[in-house]
């Protein structure tokens, strides 16, 4: 079937062989023609010799999941050939390197096999190993543009503009594409059935990932120090924000940061240097993943019962215990939810892309200042480290931070004395000061039982009620998190709950069962605990589908457990084998869980 | 309730420091430890070290992690910053705080299992990172509040109040430090307070990361008979090997010294240290010397005190990392904020 702007590109090669930049370019490229596009790019945990791939949706629907097919695969890596070879679907292209012979056993009927001999090419064109490697891969992307008719100009654009300060890499990068292009246009009947074609609706956008995003995301909400310790796949969080603060942090008389990252001994540490941190005054913040939340459990509750605020970013990965680190899932919702021995709950944040991981980071620091409490932004691998296409990041310049209850010198001038935990206000959130600031603001922050006026203590009534405060706490967050974003129809009886980066697939798949007449509605929970609102939506469903990307329905869990829902009314939609959940399968496991509750309400009755 | 305030009945000739406070301005809570515990003498000496130092109470974070030792920041300065964190962790908070506020003083109390134990890794890292900071271990080898058991730092052939002598080799938080690159090295009794409150001093106007480890016995878990961690233990094998007298900045130094003993090592603020030698040929500047002299007295069964180590050149953590001077949690965030355009800017590198 001949397509315009729907089409899917999958690039198997090895890791370490530089094929990053080319894969980059090829979407950029078709981004730049004005065509949506999404980026996954499918990697293993090492550095390099194992095999790797990047997949290219381009949808000119503007779609966020990743498809269930692929149409054109490029299959630069011998070791996985067959499996690549298999994934295309009926009727699509398979490209080879054809400097050597493949194996007569491996082929396929059903699509269209074109070799290239890429390395001859490069070999005789090029000089030196490593860049006869680099250009084969830029020679792929140039025999893409003339099957897939991607604009000439644009790839030349993109090239002189990342080797502006090095025109030779022009010129050789531009050579390599034009002998992909040539070779293609020469032997092939270009272009192919499935094709782009400049259209208008990637402007005002901008292609970019989840911890990139986050990273400078604390940057514009004055985080001042960052602590952490690298795990995948978080770590590009705290590489985006350094780099952020080296161009914007520097102070110009004395060329020091205004900033301090301390990479620290381990998760422990980094979220006791947050701690620290917060409690003297600077936004603080650590990026890390589910095995990061595990070990820093003590602190948290420590710093929800002290009532310190912190920014943890969870960039969750597939678990249980190391699980697959370069995989994605929605595996800590309950992890964090109650991380902690002893009662204790706390705030979570759940963005959908990139583009809400900025707006996230800083909505996570105010909630943090405001409530004096951790307040875990949950992401994930796909969002964090995969391409994502959002409308550009804005910023207010209005904007102040919330920095909550917090008594300035002058306050603490006119007041006769200072309790820390004091709730005058009776929302649950006391009055509290930074260290250094003025004689009368000294407190005694501590883990162990204490009173409402900060002092140690081991008596009943005096430890209840703080703790019973906390909860009144805990409801005054409920008002202050963000919303569910609610898309409400009376007609429908039925509903989707999800979170996070099931979004695309979800949106995709309410358009396809639309097309089936099957009406849905769709409520997105943003963060944890749930406003009113998310319980409103499934009072007013028979039936609500809850769809998460985790084995044991964490969400489903939270939203029995934090509203006393019926738990017969939500319906588990589980994804959860580590690889970004799309629509298709929504919608088929959508269907059969619907078929599966109406036999069953029909035996019933 | 176990939280006893203080009643405070100042007398009006006490003296005064230059702030105009007394040394009972710097009190805080009433211990709640055993009477005789070793700690209360060195929250005692801490009390009049700050108080000597005019330190405001207020512009003091007083750091701890969990243990007996942990407590006692409650027991001093009532009109500073405490922080009881979780056990072991004590080293990683300050560093947050020290991160964002380089203006307060820091002053660290930890234990032997606190610091040997469930927190040698923080402990080993805070001294990497050079943390200005003073780090005070209230060493009695022994776990107080879980009732007795050994703590990583009893000697060998220490005997348990009821049980065999214990037979792991201990970890001696004085050359641990000095292996690992501290830069400020010394050792106490809780039993000696005048030798102990001008180590406090230098130790808090070390700019750097300062290890205080004081033997302070536990009266009611290891203070008995073939006990090493003991009074009559330390007070037997005590041994003064370099002094130290803390002069601050505007003083001269009393040239009442014996020539050839006394040297002077100048600290940032312009207060100096003085260093008594016992021995003559010991240099306390020399990292090799003081390690050798220390596993020399280790195996001679002497416990050496004093002022072992100093290096006022290496740079604190926010010399290492080339942060600015001003305290980060005050920089206005007008400053921190790259702002709309910057921005709309950002934004063309992902198109």
């Amino acid at each position: 079937m001949s397509t315009v702007n729907d089409v899917v590109i999958k690039i198997a090669t090895v890791n370490g062989t530089g094929s990053a930049s080319a894969n980059g370019l090829l979407m950029k490229a078709i981004f730049r023609m004005g065509i949506p596009v999404v980026g996954k790019n499918y990697f293993p945990s090492n550095i390099q010799g194992l095999p790797t791939w990047y997949e290219v949706r381009v949808t000119g629907k503007g779609y966020q999941a990743r498809a269930d097919h692929v149409d054109v695969m490029v299959a630069m890596n011998a070791q996985t050939y067959a499996r690549d070879m298999a994934e295309v679907a009926s009727g699509g292209w398979l490209i080879y390197d054809s400097t050597w012979p493949r194996s007569r056993q491996l082929n396929r009927e059903d699509i269209h096999v074109l070799g290239i001999p890429l390395s001859k090419i490069c070999n005789e064109n090029f000089d030196g190993a490593r860049a006869r490697i680099l250009m084969k891969n830029i020679a792929y992307v140039g025999a893409l543009a003339a099957l897939l008719n991607i604009d000439l100009d644009v790839i030349t654009e993109l090239l002189e503009e990342t080797f502006a300060k090095k025109k030779q890499l022009v010129e050789s990068n531009l050579k390599a594409i034009r002998l992909g292009y040539d070779y293609a246009l020469e032997h092939f009947s270009c272009p192919l059935a499935k094709t782009v074609e400049r259209m208008d609706r990637t402007r005002g956008h901008i292609v970019i990932d989840g911890n990139t995003a986050a990273g400078l995301g604390c940057v514009y909400a004055g985080a001042t120090v960052g602590a952490w310790y690298p795990i995948t796949p978080s770590t590009s969080l705290m590489d985006a924000y350094k780099a952020f603060c080296k161009e914007f942090r520097m102070d110009e008389a004395s060329g020091g940061k205004k900033f301090c990252i301390v990479q620290a001994e381990d998760e422990l540490a980094a979220i006791g240097v947050v701690l620290g941190a917060s409690w003297n005054g600077a936004r603080a913040f650590t990026p890390t993943s589910g095995p990061g939340i595990s070990l820093m459990n003590e602190f948290i509750g420590f710093a929800y019962y002290a009532e310190v605020p912190a920014v943890i970013f969870d960039v969750q990965r597939t678990g249980p215990s190391t699980g697959m680190p370069t995989r994605t899932q929605q595996c800590d919702l309950m992890a964090c939810a109650y991380a902690s021995h002893g009662d204790t709950k706390h705030v979570l944040l759940f963005p959908a892309n990139a583009e809400e991981c900025f707006y996230s980071a800083i909505e996570a620091f105010d909630l943090a200042d405001r409530l004096q409490t951790p307040v875990m932004v949950l992401s994930d691998l796909d969002i964090g480290m995969n391409d994502w296409m959002c409308p550009d990041l804005q910023w207010d310049e209005t904007y102040r931070p919330d920095r909550g209850k917090l008594l300035t010198a002058e306050q603490l001038d006119g007041m006769e004395k200072f309790y820390r935990y004091l709730d005058s206000d009776g929302d649950g959130i006391t009055y509290r000061t930074l260290p250094g600031e003025h004689p009368r603001g000294s407190f005694f922050t501590r883990g162990s039982g204490h009173n409402k006026f900060g002092g140690y203590t081991e008596d009943s009534a005096e430890y209840q009620d703080v703790v019973d405060r906390l909860l009144v706490k805990w409801e005054t967050a409920r008002k202050l998190v963000p919303a569910p974003l609610v898309e409400y129809s009376k007609f429908n009886k039925e509903g989707i709950i999800s979170l996070g980066s099931c979004d695309g697939a979800v949106r995709e798949a309410l358009d396809l069962l639309g097309e089936r007449k099957i009406g849905l509605n769709y409520c997105r929970v943003r963060a944890f605990p749930f406003n009113e609102d998310v319980r409103q939506f499934i009072e007013r469903h028979e039936r609500v589908y809850v769809v998460e990307q985790n084995r044991d329905g964490q969400l489903r869990s939270l939203l029995t457990l934090d509203l006393d829902i019926d738990p017969a009314r939500l319906v588990s939609v589980l994804h959860y084998n580590g690889m970004p959940i799309n629509a298709r399968f929504v919608v088929d496991k959508l269907l059969e869980k619907r078929a599966g509750a109406r036999a069953a309400q029909d035996t019933g009755s | 309730m176990s939280f006893i305030p203080k009643p405070k009945v100042t007398h009006p000739k006490l003296p005064r420091n230059a702030l105009g406070l007394t040394e009972r301005d710097y009190e805080g809570g009433v211990s709640t430890l055993c009477a005789g515990c070793g700690h209360d003498s060195i929250t005692a000496a801490l009390i009049q070290a700050v108080f000597e130092l005019d330190i405001p109470p207020h512009m003091l974070g007083k750091m701890s992690g969990i243990g007996c030792s942990s407590k006692t920041p409650a027991y001093f300065v009532s009109q500073s910053h405490g922080f009881n964190s979780v056990h072991g962790r004590m080293p990683s908070v300050t560093t947050g705080a020290n991160a964002a506020n380089n203006e307060l003083i820091y002053i660290g109390v930890s234990g032997d299992g606190d610091s040997l134990s469930i927190g040698m890794g923080q402990f080993a890292h805070v001294i990497r990172r050079n943390l200005n900071m003073c780090y005070i271990i209230e060493n009695n080898g022994v776990y107080g509040l879980t009732k007795g058991q050994y703590s990583a730092s009893a000697d060998v052939g220490s005997k348990a109040k009821k049980g065999p002598a214990n037979r792991q080799m201990p970890i001696d938080p004085v050359s641990t430090a000095i292996g690992l690159g501290a830069t400020y090295i010394a050792r106490g009794f809780s039993g000696d307070k005048k030798q102990l409150v001008p180590l406090i001093k230098g130790a808090i106007m070390h700019k750097g990361f300062a290890l205080l480890d004081i033997i302070s016995p536990c009266v009611t878990f290891n203070d008995h008979e073939g006990s090493t961690k003991s009074y009559a233990h330390t007070r037997q094998f005590y041994h003064h090997v370099i002094d130290a007298d803390f002069i601050p900045p505007a003083e001269e130094i009393v040239a009442d010294y014996e020539e050839g003993g006394a040297m002077p090592v100048e600290l940032h603020d312009g207060s100096k240290i003085v260093f008594r030698k016992v021995d003559k040929h010991y240099d306390p500047t020399s990292r090799a010397a003081a390690f050798s002299f220390l596993r020399d007295s280790i195996r001679a069964g002497e416990i050496i005190t004093g002022l072992l180590y100093i290096d006022e050149e290496t740079g604190d953590m926010h010399d290492l990392s080339g942060s600015v001077d001003r305290p980060l949690a005050k920089i206005p965030y007008e400053e921190l904020n790259p702002g709309r355009e910057t921005l709309s800017k950002v934004m063309q590198r992902y198109r």
